[in-house]
């Protein structure tokens, strides 16, 4: 097994996070993770992407070559990301696709769940991480909620926990 | 099983070598050094301090090692321009410590959060006058957490500044890393003195020895430390003859020492077409471009550094001629610096080649094996 994703949004998503809480998970299951970023000097907004190979194997070359998912969590991201080919390519129902037809992508509401439903905007990465192990089955599920509780701050286990449930149904 | 960034895994290598002294001001990519730091220290007793700038934290971490502790302190290309000047200080102070060195692109303050290999002359030569320089640059996070315990040993036997050269790609990089319960290392100490306070003389190298004992500030031992040319008893002289044999004494305890000092790591180095020299993060992109070089029909040798000051010079020319090479390509991330160690350490026994970017992008295994191809063919 060598997979090798992007996280995309905006910077303050949280995405650095999820690369690491889904790395952290992948050392859980007794795999080698290597978890990088790119970003801009800014604090909050801009472009965000987090990147994550996860193999059976050792991994010499850190970055990511040949994108086996993709996520993408704003326009800008989808805008500046997405041109590049990805074996999956998972977008937020909000954003707008102008290289891809719909049925080349998985488009679901990542922030509206997380904004909407448990009206807790910050918890869209948690989503995500669901939504993409799902469908990838990267880590296990033990190992990614164990990850996940021990990664995100104090009193907000069960909010996250939530999160996480909701991302798988998606 | 931890995941750990590089420039934690320093920390985490700085406290079991003893470290309990750190100062600095955090600057990308090399923050995480001071913020891990700050967290980690003050469960092991030590302290950490932000200074007002690099300066001051050069200067602090050099007090802190003048007061017994082990101290540190780290930084990233524009902070590292201003503490040059007292890491000059600590060479001719003899006074042990470790500088880290997240490198990012430059020239000044450059693209602050983007890759570079472009201060390693500076760490060379980047004080002024004739110094030692010792310079050590992992290609992992576990080697991050080694090569900081080890950077700590050479300050500790050798009382001069160490520096560790990481850059963006492992200092930011998060991988597994077992921390060791028990460290299967040892760990140098500097020597105290054993005579009485009366009799101590700060720069006298007892017999048999590489450098003079070091007392702490406050132990009792009165002593004077300056930047000037000074004599044993560590006070300012005009004296030619005690300014040649400070001088030579501080080149020399690294130059007859460079045995214990260098360290790299070879592989498949025997009938290879090329020879690959690499070092730091750009050595990841070099052992990943093995598998397609080899499937491209090169038969590709890998000399990656882990010291890189003092170069190991003698090791790659023997090497290069044992072996019949007939090219080393040397891949960093930069315009051209540690190849023109290569060229002046070969005089001519094989082809000289570089591959290097000052983009503010890392290199790509297919950008290496297409400079392998070009050097195959026109060789």
């Amino acid at each position: 097994m060598h997979k090798e994703l992007k996280l995309t949004g905006s910077g303050g998503q949280g995405l650095i996070l999820a690369g690491v809480i889904l790395a952290d998970a992948a050392l859980m299951d007794g795999k080698n993770a290597v978890q990088s970023q790119s970003y801009g000097p800014e604090a909050r907004g801009g472009a965000s992407k987090a990147e994550v190979i996860i193999a059976t194997g050792e991994i010499d070359f850190i970055k990511v070559q040949n994108t086996d998912m993709l996520l993408c969590l704003t326009q800008t991201a989808y805008d500046r990301y997405a041109k590049d080919a990805a074996a999956l390519l998972i977008v937020d129902a909000d954003i707008e696709l102008k290289y891809h037809k719909p049925e080349e992508v998985v488009q679901i509401p990542i922030i509206y769940t997380a904004q909407v439903t448990l009206k807790r905007p910050m918890v869209a990465n948690i989503v995500a991480l669901g939504a993409v192990n799902a469908r990838m089955n990267l880590v296990s599920k033990e190992s990614l909620k164990k990850s996940v509780l021990t990664r995100v701050p104090k009193g907000t286990e069960e909010l996250n926990e939530k999160a996480l449930e909701l991302g798988y149904s998606l | 099983m931890r995941l750990l960034m590089g420039n934690e895994a320093c920390v985490e290598g700085a406290i079991a070598a003893g470290m309990r002294f750190f100062a600095g001001y955090p600057i990308t990519p090399s923050t995480e050094v001071a913020e891990w730091a700050a967290l980690r220290l003050p469960e092991v007793g030590g302290k950490f301090i932000q200074m007002e700038d690099e300066i001051a934290g050069m200067a602090a971490t050099i007090g802190g090692a003048i007061a017994g502790k082990k101290a540190m302190t780290a930084t990233s290309g524009p902070g590292f321009s201003l503490k040059v000047e007292n890491i000059g200080y600590a060479a001719m102070a003899e006074i042990p410590c470790v500088i880290i060195n997240v490198m990012r692109s430059g020239p000044s303050t450059g693209l602050p959060t983007s890759p570079s290999q472009g201060d390693v002359m500076q760490a060379r030569w980047g004080s002024h006058g004739d110094y030692p320089a010792i310079a050590l640059a992992p290609s992992s996070v576990s080697e991050a957490y080694y090569v900081t315990i080890k950077a700590f040993n050479y300050a500790e036997k050798y009382r001069t500044p160490v520096i560790v050269l990481m850059d963006e790609i492992i200092g930011h990089l998060r991988e597994g890393i077992e921390l060791p319960e028990k460290l299967d290392m040892e760990i140098i100490d500097r020597k105290r003195p054993t005579c009485a306070p009366e009799d101590f003389k700060a720069y006298k190298v007892p017999e048999g020895e590489i450098v003079p004992p070091m007392p702490g500030f406050g132990e009792g031992y009165r002593y004077h430390i300056t930047g000037l040319i000074h004599d044993e008893t560590g006070f300012p002289t005009n004296s030619m003859e005690a300014a040649g044999k400070l001088c030579s004494h501080l080149m020399s305890k690294v130059e007859d020492n460079v045995k214990d000092l260098i360290e790299f790591e070879l592989i498949d180095v025997t009938d290879c077409d090329v020879l690959v020299l690499t070092y730091g993060g750009t050595a990841r992109t070099v052992s990943a471009t093995k598998k397609l070089a080899e499937a491209a029909g090169i038969k590709m040798g890998i000399f990656r550094l882990i010291t890189v000051w003092p170069f190991p010079e003698d090791e790659l020319r023997e090497i290069v001629a044992k072996h019949n090479i007939k090219h080393v390509l040397v891949a960093e991330l930069n315009h051209g610096q540690i190849v023109r160690e290569v060229d002046r350490a070969l005089k001519g026994a094989a082809g000289v080649h570089h591959i290097g970017k000052i983009n503010g992008d890392i290199l790509y295994p297919k950008e290496v094996l297409q400079k392998l191809q070009e050097v195959k063919a026109n060789g």
